[in-house]
């Protein structure tokens, strides 16, 4: 049995309990946007990319055998850290799991700030995307 | 490195400076964007909303008097500070933006025909090219673009070639808000009206910096901000030549700017209410009045010898960053670096810079077909006003290879 939304948010969030300061953070989260896997070249397409972020963000999402699995990229690393921990926890997850889910782990590992408007980094938009892809996929499953 | 003033001094004038950011002490180079006000400024906000808050120009009673008294003494000091001619040629607006379209849309509307051209510049800013394509559409006019060099200065040839008789109106920015290139307007100015042409100068990045003579300069119309010249938010400045104003249809319709109103038809007011539609934005007006107060106690000249030391020292204190690279290095520049670094990207530079305590903005500064221009998507960018200091820059340059240490 795969890791619960909310088990994988615990997880992330005691990882994040070992970093002392912010640059243990974000080294950490520059670290996981370099190794984000490359999103398909066929999918990295002007309709999969999400509005109203400062840097471009392509994310695309598949249904495979009744779970959601996201793939996306940026041009700026710290989203792609962003976006890493995003995938890590919603990817093989059921449409129904992702609509109902919050992501309270951003808030717990000191994030939330991504998460303001004025930030234009699209995190915000970034999570908007991936519950719309689970709305439409909720309806096939 | 010593500057012309001592800077601490000055620095108290301006109470947001002085706090910690992130655990940081605060380091203030996004003044591009908005620059920081006095104390004097912030009291006079203050003091009118505790003793004076009135609407103005019809009340009899004392409060009204007193707010009208000082509403007007604003556009007077203003009317100054540009050397206007009159202070009804001032016409109090929200912001450069407000004075841009006022104009697209009443001296277009009077005077723009189809096959006319306006003529903008590479280097403008959304609020200068978005207002013309919407009334050049209206009209079926068209629109020619000043192209900009490589080193960030615009095409003064090509500027001269694309000047004809078909030209109506010259839009461009005195000072480029994305790189600081600052243009030669007097010359610009010049050569338009040699055709027969009018010219609206942007001035949003410049009256900040050093000062503009509307009638030495032959300007026919100057639009401005308050909250780049260390007024409020919310005000801004629109100067036109009188004639021109007149001949002007009103913009928007509503109380102040009329004379008389029936349903037969209604008689606008004169200059500037004419243009001054509905209850203005009075506590700010009035708190705008004391920067020109502040700005004249200051030294003369001391703005610009102060900010044009911190953009000599920052921009040779860069060349050591790796991969750094500065986008725009016109002869003539204000305290604006827009920079990259190789590998990575602007946003990334900024959210880290930030953790240091450092605000710099990061993206295409609304202006995009300049960084289509340079085939970039964003750059970043520190700009510097004269409450800055040299300390700030150092720390600045080496939060920055920290920075840039971690994202390679």
């Amino acid at each position: 049995m795969a890791a619960s939304i909310n088990e994988i948010q615990d997880s992330l969030i005691e990882e994040f309990e070992l970093f002392e300061d912010w640059t243990d953070k974000y080294e950490y989260l520059i670290d996981l946007g370099k190794k984000l896997p490359p999103m398909s070249i066929e999918n990295k397409t002007e309709e999969h990319v999400i509005k109203g972020c400062q840097s471009k963000v392509w994310l695309n999402a598949i249904l495979l055998n009744g779970k959601v699995v996201f793939e996306a990229d940026s041009e700026a690393v710290i989203v792609k850290g962003l976006i890493s921990m995003l995938i890590r926890v919603l990817s093989n997850q059921s449409p129904q799991d992702i609509l109902k889910t919050d992501l309270y782990f951003i808030d717990a590992i000191g994030m939330s700030q991504h998460l303001a408007q004025t930030r234009s980094n699209g995190l915000l938009a970034m999570v908007k995307q991936m519950k719309n892809y689970a709305l439409a996929f909720s309806a096939k499953v | 490195m010593a500057l012309p003033i001592n800077i601490e001094a000055i620095r108290k004038d301006f109470p947001i400076l002085d706090q910690q950011v992130n655990g940081k002490p605060l380091i203030y180079f996004d003044n591009a964007a908005t620059t920081q006000k006095p104390q004097t400024v912030i009291d006079a906000l203050n003091h009118y909303y505790q003793n004076d808050n009135a609407n103005i120009h019809r009340g009899i009673h004392a409060l009204a008097e007193r707010a009208t008294s000082a509403y007007e003494n604003t556009r007077k000091k203003i009317a100054q500070f540009i050397n206007s001619p009159d202070a009804s040629q001032v016409i109090l607006t929200s912001g450069t933006t407000g004075g841009i379209n006022l104009v697209a849309q009443t001296f277009g509307r009077a005077f723009i025909q189809k096959g006319d051209q306006l003529l903008i510049s590479n280097l403008e800013h959304h609020s200068n090219i978005v207002p013309w394509q919407m009334i050049a559409a209206e009209k079926g006019a068209e629109i020619k673009v000043i192209p900009v060099l490589d080193n960030g200065e615009l095409d003064l040839e090509a500027y001269k070639n694309l000047l004809t008789e078909k030209v109506k109106l010259v839009a461009v920015n005195h000072v480029s808000n994305a790189i600081g290139t600052i243009n030669p307007i007097e010359e610009m100015i010049q050569l338009a009206h040699q055709v027969g042409a009018k010219i609206l100068i942007d001035g949003a990045q410049s009256v900040a910096h050093f000062e503009i003579d509307v009638q030495a300069l032959d300007i026919d119309f100057l639009a401005f901000s308050a909250h780049k010249l260390f007024g409020p938010t919310g005000v801004g400045v629109l100067y036109g030549k009188k004639d021109l104003l007149e001949s002007m249809p009103p913009y928007q319709g509503g109380g102040e700017m009329i004379k008389e109103v029936s349903f037969d038809g209604t008689t606008y007011n004169e200059l500037p209410y004419k243009f001054e539609a509905g209850t203005p934005n009075i506590a700010d007006v009035i708190a705008f009045g004391a920067s020109f107060d502040y700005l004249a106690s200051l030294p003369k000249n001391i703005i610009w010898e102060q900010e044009k030391a911190l953009l000599d020292y920052a921009t040779n204190k860069l060349q050591a960053v790796d991969g750094l690279r500065i986008i725009g290095q016109a002869k003539q520049k204000i305290a604006v670096i827009s920079f990259l670094i190789d590998g990575i990207h602007p946003q990334d530079i900024g959210v880290l810079l930030d953790k240091y305590g450092i605000a710099i903005r990061t993206g295409h500064h609304c202006a995009q077909p300049l960084m289509k221009r340079f085939d970039i998507v964003g750059t970043c960018r520190a700009s510097f006003a004269f409450y800055n200091t040299v300390d700030e820059i150092d720390s600045f340059v080496a939060s920055l290879q920290k920075v840039v240490n971690m994202l390679k």
